[in-house]
């Protein structure tokens, strides 16, 4: 049989609210309960017929339990519908399963009844130590309007530092100046100490800007930049080459 | 009143929780069982006689102070103490069957209640009042689920054996062993 295809409902149509059921037995107990039927005797027809009529407007998914309820419903119904064997004493009633499972479940659902019945006595009464749950924040401590919050919190985000990828230090390094001073320098004498270039008590800027002008220069092919012994003075040296052009 | 009853309240007070009879014998080394419930005994008749708002209950294998039930409705509503939320009918149901059958698996309970269980049990556990108490034989050696001491205290009840006893119920079938 298709699941979906119309289904035909005996009598009247039953209209249940389906989350209003724990699952699909509490649903056939429903059924059956509301129509005053034997427990013994279920007319299993009508009843998985009602059964798939309540159950066709679920969707698929929360429908799963429910379905294989009514598979189950119909194969007893099909079991009915054989020939029984006349005077056989040893015929089951398909039924007898079903009904087993109904009245356990509904054994479970008293007790169930019980538990909450219970549960909610001892609700009554209270231990230490528990605390009410924080349902509600406490009252703002100040009073400020939108304008305000957003102001504030702009000027916030300003403030804050970004990310330092890099941070560029000006250099003060003055190599025009240096290079300047070395050509004047080699103007009028043919070699030199590095440290008559630098003067007395020159800066770190001032050593490395000469340094830099120094060695631009000996690229350059104006100078020629030697230390005879390891630590010794540097001398700086008027290019050859430089002369011949 | 005596100094160990005196020591009880004290320790019934600080304890969030019920305490045990050998748990309030250790709060004095030389007091005895009998000891311990004859001054539980006059701590209880202190509060009943005096009109306090609260009482010393048996429950969960211990003694806990509780307030009175007709204190309730005013302390709730002046917000407190607030009260546990309710169990929705399908926590209701597995707990139920948890309590009668247990140590009992995933699938007994699925066959019993024709739903799936995952989701239920699994909040169960979360909130203490079952537990994983064995395996089961059979493919996957399935988890077994019985019910806590807190679920003793949820129900306010001293032992498993205050469960109602299956003849008592309107609807009587197998007792628990019988039943597949």
């Amino acid at each position: 049989m298709s699941m979906a295809a119309p289904v035909q409902v005996a009598d009247r149509p039953f209209l249940v609210q389906l989350d209003a059921f724990s699952g699909p037995l509490d649903l056939l107990l429903h059924l059956i309960r509301e129509q005053e039927i034997d427990i013994a005797d279920i007319p299993i027809g009508r009843i998985a017929d009602q059964f798939l009529a309540a159950i066709h407007q679920l969707g698929l998914n929360e429908a799963a339990d429910y379905l294989e309820m009514a598979a189950y419903l119909l194969r007893i119904k099909v079991a009915m519908l054989l020939p029984r064997p006349l005077g056989d004493d040893e015929w089951e009633d398909p039924r007898a399963e079903l009904v087993r499972r109904l009245l356990e479940y509904e054994q479970i659902r008293e007790i169930a009844d019980w538990v909450s019945r219970q549960a909610g006595e001892r609700s009554d009464r209270f231990a230490r130590g528990l605390l009410p749950e924080a349902a509600e924040l406490p009252p703002p401590p100040l009073l400020l309007d939108l304008q305000e919050l957003l102001a504030t919190a702009e000027r916030l985000v300003e403030g804050l530092p970004g990310q330092v990828l890099h941070r560029v230090v000006p250099r003060p390094l003055d190599t025009e100046g240096a290079t300047l001073r070395i050509r004047e320098l080699l103007a009028t004498r043919e070699r030199f100490d590095l440290l008559e270039l630098l003067g007395s008590a020159p800066t770190v800027t001032d050593v490395i800007s000469c340094l830099i002008a120094l060695l631009e220069l000996a690229r350059l092919g104006e100078l020629i930049v030697s230390q005879d012994v390891p630590f010794g003075s540097v001398a700086i040296t008027r290019a050859v080459a430089h002369e011949a052009h | 009143m005596r100094s160990l009853t005196k020591l009880i309240e004290a320790a019934l007070f600080a304890a969030a929780r019920p305490v045990t009879i050998d748990e309030l014998a250790g709060l004095d080394p030389e007091a005895g069982e009998h000891d311990v419930r004859a001054a539980l005994d006059e701590l209880r008749l202190a509060y009943d006689a005096g009109g306090h708002g609260i009482e010393v209950v048996e429950l969960a294998d211990g003694f806990q102070i509780l307030t009175r039930r007709e204190c309730a409705e005013a302390i709730a509503e002046a917000r407190l103490v607030h009260r546990p939320r309710k169990l929705s009918a399908a926590a209701l149901e597995t707990l139920a069957i948890i309590a009668y059958r247990q140590p009992v698996g995933r699938a007994d309970i699925e066959q019993i209640r024709g739903v799936q269980a995952d989701g239920v049990l699994r909040m169960l556990q979360e909130r203490g009042l079952i537990d994983v108490v064995g395996r089961g034989e059979g493919i996957g050696r399935p988890l077994l689920y019985g019910t806590t001491a807190a679920f003793l205290e949820l129900l306010g009840l001293k032992d498993l054996s205050e469960l109602p006893r299956l003849e008592e119920l309107s609807v009587a079938l197998k007792p628990p062993g019988e039943v597949r």
